[in-house]
Formats: structure tokens, sequence, C-alpha cells
């Protein structure tokens, strides 16, 4: 049983890390802000379930399970207000979704 | 493993210093500080000072970030060309890094028992304060009552740090106290036409306060304090006033209140003190506060920490309500 677990959970670290891993890629090489914007948040909902849902199995029924339940709540509900707020304060800033971004702007 | 992961953060950390200084865009400078924070306050954590990664995460990576961003409303948004003698500076940056490279060579080894720091005091606190202080964060233990002079004197510098950032801009309160345009855009009003980031922030709120005091008050046991927990308030009602608009949360703590908690912190600690002079013992000695000492030393920490919160907190919002004030000039 404890193997399942573990196997389990490192299945789920992995794939979350892959996420994160492809989330990072398009935040590097996607055209422009919106498009960018949109592989990021692969990192802040799949990666981040999928390493907190290994993360769980790892610490079994205990406190930390709760804790890690109560962040992953809280992430879930901030993340997407974040990238909605980023993403309306960019359309506010006159950025538009079809045109690619100059690369002088990209220096983030 | 933990050496791996700390040369891996301490990396990102040069890589994000030399962003902060090759941009000249000085927003995209602020959020890298936001990151260099965060990195640090990861770091401080895998060093086991889960203390002070709490504050750095708070006011580092949190609060300074906003104070930051409504500074630049006053300002501009990138930096000016300057004409500085850049050799000079390469060459004073040159030689600084090279003596702290020679330093480190003395040093003793990452996580080695025999080094100083862990022969000198450490094991006397270690050791004693399970029977004098009788609380298991021997941090809480040092800071509050071992070294409590020290963090009387922190939080003054905090109290004076706040009246003088207070003067120097909170004096022009009556020309435009709806402005917190920089953070959030042209806006005079806070996100209130943002639906989405508006019902989050407000249902989140309550949670951060709730949180805020968890640290306060859980501060003997865990990780936190009054620093931490005074930050964690500060954010929250800071969230509230990006959300609603500064004027809104000036209605809610109006600047009154907050100049009563900027003193009233300070104040408490320092009668605490007094007290315990008036009960028969020395300056800030918390075990005549009641008649077991262990109990008074509980009883001084909760109020001193209290005490440094409330500082904490009042300076941290009268800092931020004084930029953000202000707005365009």
């Amino acid at each position: 049983m404890a193997m399942l677990a573990d196997i389990a959970s490192w299945v789920l670290l992995t794939l979350g890390g892959a996420f994160v891993f492809i989330g990072g890629l398009g935040a590097l090489r996607m055209p422009n802000l919106y498009t960018r914007m949109h592989a990021a948040s692969l990192t802040d909902t799949m990666g981040a379930v999928l390493i907190i849902a290994g993360i769980m199995l790892q610490a079994g029924a205990s406190l930390a399970t709760i804790k890690l339940a109560a962040i992953l709540l809280f992430l879930l509900l901030t993340s997407p207000t974040a990238s909605n707020a980023l993403a309306s304060a960019a359309l506010l800033a006159g950025q538009r979704p079809g045109e690619a971004t100059a690369s002088s702007e990209r220096g983030e | 493993m933990t050496v791996l992961f700390g040369v891996f953060l301490l990396t990102l950390l040069v890589i994000t210093a030399l962003a902060i200084v090759r941009t000249q865009h000085l927003f995209a400078a602020v959020i890298l500080t936001g990151v260099f924070s965060l990195l640090m306050a990861a770091n401080f954590f895998l060093l086991d000072a889960a203390d002070v990664a709490l504050t750095e995460a708070a006011i580092g990576a949190g609060i300074s970030t906003v104070l930051f961003l409504s500074a630049l409303a006053l300002t501009g948004e990138y930096e000016r060309a300057g004409s500085t003698n850049r050799l000079l500076a390469l060459g004073v940056v040159a030689v600084t890094t090279l003596l702290v490279i020679y330093a480190t060579f003395d040093k003793p080894r990452f996580g080695d028992p025999e080094a100083p720091v862990h022969q000198h005091v450490a094991p006397w606190y270690l050791e004693r304060t399970p029977e004098l202080i009788g609380i298991p964060n021997v941090v809480t233990a040092v800071l509050g009552s071992f070294r409590g002079y020290d963090t009387l004197g922190e939080v003054f510098v905090v109290f004076t740090a706040g009246i003088g950032i207070v003067f120097l801009f909170g004096a022009r309160r009556q020309r435009k106290p709806e402005a917190l345009r920089s953070v959030i855009g042209e806006l005079g009003e806070g996100l209130r036409h943002y639906l989405v980031p508006r019902v989050v922030g407000r249902l989140l709120i309550p949670f951060i306060l709730l949180f805020g005091l968890y640290v306060q008050f859980h501060g003997e046991y865990g990780p936190g304090g009054g620093f931490q927990a005074g930050a964690i308030v500060a954010a929250a009602f800071i969230l509230y006033a990006l959300l609603e608009g500064e004027a809104q949360a000036l209605r809610v703590l109006p600047t009154r209140v907050l100049t009563g908690l900027v003193a009233g912190g300070a104040l408490l600690y320092g009668a605490v003190g007094v007290a315990g002079i008036l009960l028969g013992g020395n300056f800030l000695d918390y075990s005549v506060l009641a008649s077991d000492p262990i109990a008074g030393q509980h009883l001084g920490l909760l109020l001193i920490e209290a005490g440094v919160g409330i500082t904490v907190t009042g300076v941290l919002l009268s800092v931020f309500h004084a930029f953000a004030g202000r707005g365009h000039i």
C-alpha cells in the first residue's frame, strides 16, 4: 500500500514537473503577452495541483496534508484572479490580443 | 541535497540581482526585487530560519513591492540615463567582491557543528529556554526576553522611521485623497469596477487577517511573532485599499487610528518594561509580572509581541497611505 502511494505520488510529481516545464517553455517562446500568460497559467493550475497532490500523498494522513490542501485552495483562488487582473490591466494599457509584442518590450 | 538547493537559489539570486541592475524599466525592477525577496525567503527557509523567511516573504516580497509601486506613481517609469563614472563603480565593486570572497575562506564549513556561532551563547539559550521561559520557539525567547532591549530598540527604529516618513510625505492629505494610480492604472477608486479581483480579494481578506492573528499569537510555539504578524495584517488592509480605493481604506482605519497604533504599540512595549520595574524587577524582566516566573515570562512575551505587531501594522499602513495619498505631483 505504501509502495502504491509512493508510485502514485512520484507519477503526480513528475507530471506536475512536466507541466511546470512546459509552462516555463511557453512563457519564454510564445509570441505575445496573452499567449505567454496562457502558458504561464499552466504552471499555476495543473503544475501546482499535481505537485501538491503528490506531496500530499507523501505526507499521508497528517496535519501537513490539511495545510497543503489549504495552500492548494488558496492557490486555486488567487492565481486565476491574478491572471485575470494581469490580462485586464494589459488590455487597459492598450495591449491588443492579436499582435506580437516587439522584442524590446519583452524584458521581463 | 540542501547544498544543491542552496546553490541553485543563490545562482537565481545573482541572476535576479544582475537583471535588476541591467533593466532601465523601473516597474520591472520593482517586480524583480519582489522575486529577489521571495528567493531570499526560500533560502532562509532552507537554512532553517523560518522566522526570518516569514518576515522576508511578507515584507520584502509583499509590502515593499506595493510601497515601491506607490513610489513609482510619484516619479517616472523609466530610469534616467546616468553619466556617472562606471569604471570607478566597477572598480569598487570588484575590490569589495574580492575582499568578501577572500573572507569566506576563513568561514567554517556550511552546517559545521564546531562553528563559533554554535559554540558561543547558542547552547546556553537552547539549554536554558525550556526552564527559564518555558516556550518551544527559542527564537521568540531570545528575541522577546533574553534580548528584549534589542527588540525594544528595533521597535523604536520602526516607530521613528514611520514618523519620519509621515512627516515628510503625509502632510498634504487634503489635496488629492484618492490617488493610487500606478498600482492599478488610472483609477482613483481602486479596482471597484473589476469584479473578479474584487470578489476574490474580499473573500481572502478575512483569512489573511486570521492568519495574521495566528502568526501573532502562535509565535511562542512556532515560527512567527509581532514583526511577521504586523506585516501580514498590514498586507490585508493594503489589499483592501487596492480593491476599494485608498479613501475607503482610510475611512475604515482613519489616520488618527493609525497614529494611535504606531505610538500605542511602542508605548505598550515600554510600559511592560516599566511595569517590571514597578513590580520590583529589572526593566523588561517579565518574571515579576505574575506570581509564577514562567507565567510572567509568557505574559510579558505576549504583551510585547502584541506591541511589536501593533506598531509594525501602524507604521506600514501609515507609510503606504503617505505614499499612495500623494498622487501625481
